[in-house]
């Protein structure tokens, strides 16, 4: 009774954002594409080289991840709102899917979005630079958890959106500002230590910096620190997800 | 799942539903109802006397404040989805993804429902066929026309076989021929055996298709009981009649009125025994109406 409505669910997640491929896996190739461009090659050419790695090849993983952050987060976002919206989401409601499996169902969608447009951007990057691999599965565990952690995040706002307005709003005021200052472009390493120890709140930072552990197998923080917040974040969005699809929030009256 | 066992089959048991909202509305007041199973039943009431907010209840769509709700004797707060397994529901207002081609629409309901996809495509062909609907299974829902868009959502409702279908206004907006085509399927589902539960406008409907019916008004069940033993408790029936006198051939229109227990078939007698044949009686005023407006004072 889990399985069928969990294929059920992700099969239709995955078949709307490859229907509308152009407006979901498209935009985020040509804008990291143009980040290598801009920053990697024009920009890039004139930046000495970052922990021994040359600045094209670090900002591969972070361009990597802040695509997948934002193609997770919003897939699943703009879903849910939708069919909150045109309140298409009563047909789960009335239906016995278990709230977890609508959780695991929609953050699935969101992940494997996620994931998707990352390999994209990281097939892109070969046509700059040829970024070196040192440990596979972190780099695999980190898209993975980073991806789960903000497809759980946008089904949070999507629960709590009341309007169009409200499904961006997170997006451009909180994601999108912790994604520039989350160390895609530079190393913490290089700000003043006042500057270090803000951006030491920032959880963003923790993702991209183990993520690019896996690549160069150098971070600026302990990989296990990095891999417990993921969990934690995980677990707690999971809970909250749980908890507000009980309450039926904004679609239960 | 936990069942419990009770001596009456009812698909629906309602004891003390209440419901008031958010904003301090009072839209169920201890509302009682007991709908047994294969009955083809109608919830009646005015606009805001609480019959979609008891079809939200049923259907897991609204909270309530207090009472109890057992469908099928699964309890509504110990097994909600149980009960969500017996219900199928058509809402009042259309509610599916406007994107999503029909065919889609439904075999995912079905797989909400844990119904395997192969057994859901072939589901969704008998149905949409029966339905007229199986040309349009490619089309995006926002296509359809209205009354497709009706039939879209009764098919999404049955595709998982529910032992209870609930209708909230189904033929709200639907044409005549449509209108009977539809009739003519609920009852055909009633008939193997499906509970139904109606609530519509179109009293017509109710004297056509149910059996049993109940009254709300401000929140609560005013009068429950057969649709026929409602009707005969009207007082009296007014007749308009065509008739022919027998010597002169002239048409003639004539209004009676007569006691609800009384026959027509009589009149029709002592008025042809006094020469006036009767060549087309309709009724002055729909007997549901009346019985409505009355149960209503």
């Amino acid at each position: 009774m889990i399985w069928i409505p969990f294929t059920t669910l992700l099969r239709k997640e995955s078949t709307r954002f490859l229907r509308i491929w152009s407006q979901t896996l498209l935009p985020p190739v040509i804008n990291q594409s143009l980040y290598f461009i801009v920053f990697g090659s024009f920009i890039g050419s004139q930046v000495s080289d970052i922990n021994g790695v040359s600045y094209m090849a670090f900002l591969v993983p972070g361009l990597v991840m802040m695509s997948v952050i934002n193609s997770s987060f919003s897939n699943v976002v703009s879903s849910f709102f939708g069919n909150k919206f045109q309140r298409s989401i009563e047909e789960l409601m009335v239906s016995p899917t278990p709230n977890s499996v609508i959780i695991a169902g929609y953050a699935s969608g969101g992940v494997l979005r996620g994931i998707i447009v990352g390999t994209l951007v990281f097939m892109i990057s070969f046509a700059f630079v040829r970024p070196n691999v040192e440990h596979l599965l972190i780099v695999i565990l980190f898209v993975f958890l980073t991806a789960l952690v903000f497809a759980l995040g946008g089904l949070v706002n999507g629960i709590f959106a009341k309007k169009f307005d409200d499904v961006s709003i997170f997006s451009t005021f909180i994601l999108t500002p912790l994604t520039y200052f989350g160390g895609v472009f530079y190393s913490i390493r290089d700000l003043p230590i006042f500057w270090q120890n803000i951006s030491k709140a920032n959880p963003i930072l923790y993702m991209i910096d183990g993520f690019r552990y896996g690549f160069y197998g150098q971070s600026d923080f302990d990989i296990r620190l990095s891999i417990s917040l993921l969990i934690a974040f995980t677990i707690i969005l999971v809970a909250l997800n749980a908890h507000l699809l009980k309450k039926g929030l904004g679609m239960r009256s | 799942m936990k069942k419990i066992i009770m001596k009456r089959s009812l698909a629906i048991e309602i004891k003390g539903l209440r419901k008031t909202y958010a904003g301090g509305t009072k839209a169920l007041k201890g509302l009682n109802l007991s709908v047994e199973e294969g009955d083809f039943f109608a919830l009646l009431g005015s606009n805001g006397a609480g019959k979609t907010t008891t079809i939200g209840i049923l259907t897991s769509l609204v909270n309530k404040s207090a009472g109890k709700v057992h469908v099928f004797n699964y309890d509504l707060d110990k097994d909600i989805n149980a009960v969500k397994s017996q219900i199928g529901v058509v809402p009042q207002e259309f509610n599916f993804n406007v994107f999503e081609k029909v065919i889609d629409i439904i075999v995912c309901q079905a797989g909400y429902f844990g119904v395997p996809r192969k057994i859901a495509e072939k589901r969704a062909e008998e149905i949409l066929k029966a339905l007229d609907l199986w040309d349009k299974r490619n089309k995006v829902s926002r296509s359809l026309s209205g009354g497709m868009k009706r039939r879209l959502l009764i098919a999404r409702a049955l595709i998982h076989k529910p032992k209870l279908l609930i209708l909230d206004e189904p033929t709200a907006g639907v044409d005549v021929e449509l209108r009977y085509g539809m009739w003519k399927y609920l009852k055909e589902l009633n008939k193997e055996g499906m509970t139904i539960l109606l609530t519509t406008h179109y009293l017509e409907e109710v004297e056509q298709l149910c059996k049993n019916m109940a009254m709300i008004r401000e929140g609560k069940v005013i009068a429950q009981g057969s649709v026929q033993e409602l009707l005969k408790s009207l007082e009296k029936q007014s007749y308009v009649l065509e008739v022919y006198n027998n010597e002169k051939a002239q048409k003639q229109i004539m209004e009676v009125e007569i006691a609800a227990n009384e026959s027509i078939t009589a009149l029709i007698q002592k008025l042809s025994e006094k020469g006036i044949l009767v060549n087309d009686i309709q009724p002055k005023t729909n007997r549901m109406e009346q019985l409505f407006l009355k149960l209503l004072k």
